[in-house]
């Protein structure tokens, strides 16, 4: 083998401590190295065109690059030495910033140590041989998880790519928090009149197959072909024959279940459609409050229904789909306000919640959208809004920001003063967090031409007066304490992750943070993709975020889902396990410990042994290691080449 | 040495003005079967003073006595006093602290080894005896008093080092009230400040603010407040007419020791529930549960320029 050497400076990154010049004099003294430079940016036209250079006027069959991490560059060289003429595989990397020139200022221990990562990828070079990938044929049917903005917007643009759909939304209807929503910021354009046509087309598209009230629940399989199991909740009530007349609703004789969709402000029937442009319109039964389920008798809804649709003996059903790409996004849950004491935690009735007075303000609410006070229904006059209520706190474990508490409260400040000309606000807020289009203007707008008091502090506590609310704090800005007597309160709650959201990135194998949002390839450049291949990411439940921001990585998920499926077959991986039939002994081992399910037993002349999947096969290695025999190697990590690098490594 | 369960720390109040405090919180613990016994030969726990001067030598009144507790060979001490209580936990938990603990230890004689929590009697009523035990234990029960809870600000605060109920909306007294037949009235002030020992130098704001405590307290028709607090106890009761002056009205509420409730309803003998020491007559508020108590007996607080 004639290997070449490249060691690249990265600019001052590598250079600054780490002399590249004399790595790459002291690769020259490996075995099998025919030839060794340093380079300015080896990532760059001409750095590439270097190595090509070499390989083709030097007769090399083998490539070390020393530069950053792998994750960064990997594809890039290989592209690169491909083009020179040799297999892609017969390439390494030497990790010399992310693990030399970053983390260490001795020049001269820094080259040492870069010349021994350079010394184990040349040995595990040496034993590397070429592969070839393997294609496979991709089911081009995508699946998107949580019918929310976010959501609607990639099932749509995926469907409008000319994709099969499926969309899967555990509530009864799509459309998520923003269908909740009266207006929107800073536009202040009604929330259901843009999104509403949005959930029709939903509805009406011949590519999309919406399953509402349900939940995925399992996901096996791997990029271009994942089965998928979805669990359709019984409803009880036949969802073909149901037209959404709403005469069940009319006569249920219970009122108490919970209104999910007014956020618990008033009662709902036991059996109910969420609201009024609910996609799909149908209703759905409530077991815990219905009296048919609680005392065996009432049927008032199954006599009134006029196409017979009510089957109280219905049961879940479980649906089973090809799908080749998946979009998350199920989006986020506000944070529970009474873990806040001193707020009154929830034993108030007159302090609310942002999305409760959302309720209040929306002409489809419990009031009819005249702003009543929960306790007496009265109309209140001064209205004070917190923020920070569960976000850009630690006591509550919630030190990130929500990002649009500051947006929708001077919203809601404005549309208070709409609805109550005689009323005013008041505002206790941190900092103006208003970074968007129009989004500063628009709180200066509250305060300036909407009379809205912002006063910069926290409020240390909610007592309740007579029939007022004391709401004490400070003012930071005036250095004094500040009472207002508030006739209601609106609580600025901040976002957290949905319910389940660990449990069901756990299904897809992807990674998700310590509050449970799911977590994405790359911060900057990889912001919709996830590190399983064929699963993105949209909206809130990769972190807070506003509409446009949700609609537009709606838009980009769809579009990492069309150009996947652009492609005719997708390449696997060809670093994958391999088994030596002539050692394995059929122990079975390794086929209870792959995670990925890519190992199965087949009958080999009379004798049972395993056979690797390659499609399904990840290259994780665990079945390497798991394997008695050293039957199963790993392409690529094979034990000899392991090794060939620790004894590079323990040379003296 | 004993067969105590716990140690028991009454605290330089509890000999002196909450005496009533000590003696009811005692005789409640026989009650209930808890096995005190004092730590011998204990001192001052530096109160509010020490610890704004130096906190090495804060530490070290607060370790000389779990030092002594450590002695008697018992791993937790109870004390009634919320001042004392925060006195014994910060000083357990900055002797965690290998260098600190090494600065307190030089001064003490037998160092602290750090094997001893300290808990308040109410923690340790509500936590370790249970509420069951409580209500069971009733004889007579509050049945027709209505009472105003009032834990002061630093019993369960701050909630990292007290890690004991909620320290924004705390029920443990409300509970145990409760489980003896007492109406508890949703008091929204249970952790406001009373205005502590700015008693001396700033008469106006304790007046204030304990005037608040008092004037909402009547507002949800309480019949008296119930504290856990010494210092807050002298403040709403011995200061009542200065707050009822800051507040432009006439008080008279009666403000008891929950322990001294308590004892009243397991059926203690009232000569050491000490209703005789608080100021504002309890006669009312006793004859609402018909306790012989109600005779007025209690001593009206004489003047309120005092202090």
């Amino acid at each position: 083998m004639k290997i070449g050497v490249f060691v690249c400076h990265c600019g001052s990154n590598i250079e600054g401590t780490v002399d590249t010049a004399a790595v790459a004099r002291a690769s020259m003294d490996f075995p099998e190295v025919a030839y060794a430079e340093d380079v300015m940016y080896s990532c760059s036209e001409p750095g590439q065109e270097a190595i090509i250079e070499a390989v083709r006027t030097k007769g090399l069959t083998g490539v070390v690059v020393a530069s950053c991490t792998p994750r960064m560059h990997e594809p890039t060289f290989r592209r690169a030495v491909e083009r020179a003429g040799l297999n892609r595989y017969m390439l390494e990397m030497a990790n010399i910033r992310e693990h030399v020139s970053w983390i260490g200022k001795d020049r001269e221990a820094n080259t040492n140590k870069a010349a021994d990562l350079v010394r184990i990828a040349v040995e595990k070079l040496r034993r590397n041989r070429p592969l070839t990938p393997k294609s496979f044929d991709i089911t081009r049917r995508v699946l998107v998880i949580g019918g929310g903005v976010a959501g609607i917007q990639a099932a749509l643009d995926c469907a409008d790519g000319g994709m099969e759909v499926v969309l899967v939304e555990r509530t009864s209807s799509i459309g998520g928090k923003m269908s909740k929503l009266d207006k929107t910021f800073p536009t202040v354009d009604c929330s259901s009149c843009i999104l509403g046509p949005k959930m029709v087309d939903v509805a009406q598209h011949p590519n999309i197959t919406l399953y509402a009230y349900s939940e995925v629940e399992e996901i096996s399989g791997y990029v271009g072909n994942f089965d998928v199991k979805v669990r359709k909740k019984a409803s009880y009530v036949d969802w073909s024959k149901c037209t959404g007349c709403g005469a069940c609703m009319e006569k249920c004789p219970s009122k108490k279940s919970l209104d999910r969709f007014n956020e618990g402000l008033g009662g709902a029937p036991a059996i109910n459609i969420p609201f009024p442009q609910a996609i799909p319109k149908k209703a759905v039964i409530d077991p815990q409050f219905c009296r048919q389920f609680i005392k065996g008798k009432c049927g008032v809804c199954a006599k009134m229904c006029p196409t017979g649709a009510i089957d109280y003996k219905m049961a879940d059903e479980i649906v089973e789909e090809k799908i080749g790409a998946i979009v998350a996004a199920t989006g986020f849950d506000l944070f529970d306000h009474s873990k806040y004491g001193e707020y009154g935690g929830g034993r108030y009735p007159d302090v609310i919640t942002s999305l409760q007075y959302e309720r209040l303000l929306s002409a489809s609410g419990p009031t009819g959208g005249h702003i009543k006070r929960p306790s007496d229904g009265k109309e209140p006059k001064n209205v004070v809004f917190i923020q920070c209520v569960g976000s850009r706190d630690k006591s509550v474990d919630r030190p990130y920001c929500s990002g649009f508490c500051c947006m929708y409260t001077a919203k809601q400040a404005i549309l208070t003063k709409d609805h109550i000309p005689d009323s005013q606000s008041y505002v206790f807020y941190m900092d103006i967090r208003a970074p968007g289009k129009m989004y500063d203007e628009f709180t200066r707008r509250a305060m300036e031409e909407y009379g809205a008091r912002y006063v910069r502090g926290r409020v240390s506590m909610i007592v309740p007066k007579n029939d007022k609310l004391l709401v004490r704090g400070a003012d930071t800005l005036m250095g004094t304490q500040v009472e207002v007597e508030a006739d209601l309160v609106v609580l600025a709650v901040g976002a957290e992750a949905a319910t389940g959201s660990p449990q069901l990135a756990e299904k897809l194998r992807i990674s998700y943070d310590k509050y449970g949002y799911f977590m994405e390839s790359h911060p900057k450049l990889r912001p919709v993709e996830t590190n399983t291949a064929g699963v993105y990411l949209a909206g809130c439940a990769q972190g807070p975020k506003d509409i446009p921001s949700s609609v537009g990585q709606g838009s980009a998920a769809a579009a990492k889902v069309l150009g996947l499926f652009s492609k005719q077959k997708l390449e696997s991986d060809p670093q994958i396990s391999q088994v030596n039939l002539a050692r394995c002994v059929g122990c079975g081992k390794c086929v209870s410990t792959c995670p990925f399910g890519a190992i199965h037993m087949i009958d080999f002349r009379g004798q049972e042994k395993a056979e690797v999947i390659e499609t399904v096969c990840q290259g994780c290695g665990i079945c390497a290691v798991t394997c008695p025999q050293g039957a199963v190697q790993l392409e690529h990590f094979t034990d000899n080449q392991i090794l060939a690098e620790v004894e590079a490594l323990c040379r003296f | 040495m004993t067969e105590a369960t716990y140690a028991y720390y009454p605290g330089c109040s509890g000999l002196g003005t909450s005496i009533e405090y000590d003696s009811s919180s005692r005789a409640v613990c026989r009650a209930l079967f808890m096995k005190i016994s004092d730590v011998p030969d204990w001192s001052c726990c530096g109160s509010t003073p020490a610890h704004t001067v130096d906190h090495v030598l804060s530490a070290a009144l607060s370790a000389r006595n779990l030092a002594l507790v450590e002695s008697m060979g018992l791993d937790t001490v109870v004390t009634p006093c919320p001042s004392c209580l925060t006195n014994l936990r910060t000083a357990c938990h900055r002797m965690e602290d290998a260098a600190f603990s090494a600065e307190v230890n030089a001064l003490l004689d037998t160092p602290f080894k750090g094997t001893v929590q300290a808990k308040s009697l109410l923690q340790a009523l509500i936590e370790d005896v249970g509420l069951e035990m409580i209500a069971a234990s009733t004889v007579k029960p509050l049945t027709g008093l209505k009472v105003a809870p009032y834990y002061g600000c630093i019993m369960n605060r701050p909630p990292e080092l007290m890690r004991f109920d909620d320290h924004e909306n705390p029920v443990a007294m409300d509970r145990i009230l409760e489980a003896m037949g007492a109406e508890v009235v949703p008091f929204p002030l249970k952790v406001e400040c009373c205005g502590a020992s700015f008693g001396v130098p700033r008469k106006d704001v304790v007046a204030k603010l304990s005037g608040r405590l008092l004037e909402t307290a009547r507002e949800l028709g309480a019949d008296a407040m119930v504290t856990a607090c010494p210092l807050c106890q002298m403040n709403l009761d011995l200061r009542q007419e200065q707050a009822s002056r800051a507040v432009g009205t006439h008080f008279e509420m009666p403000v008891f020791y929950f322990t001294q409730l308590m004892g009243l309803a397991m059926g203690v003998a009232e000569a050491e529930l000490g209703f005789d020491k608080i100021c504002v007559s309890p006669a009312r508020a006793l004859s609402l549960i018909g306790s012989p108590a109600s005779k007025p007996e209690g001593r009206k607080a004489t003047s309120g320029g005092q202090a």
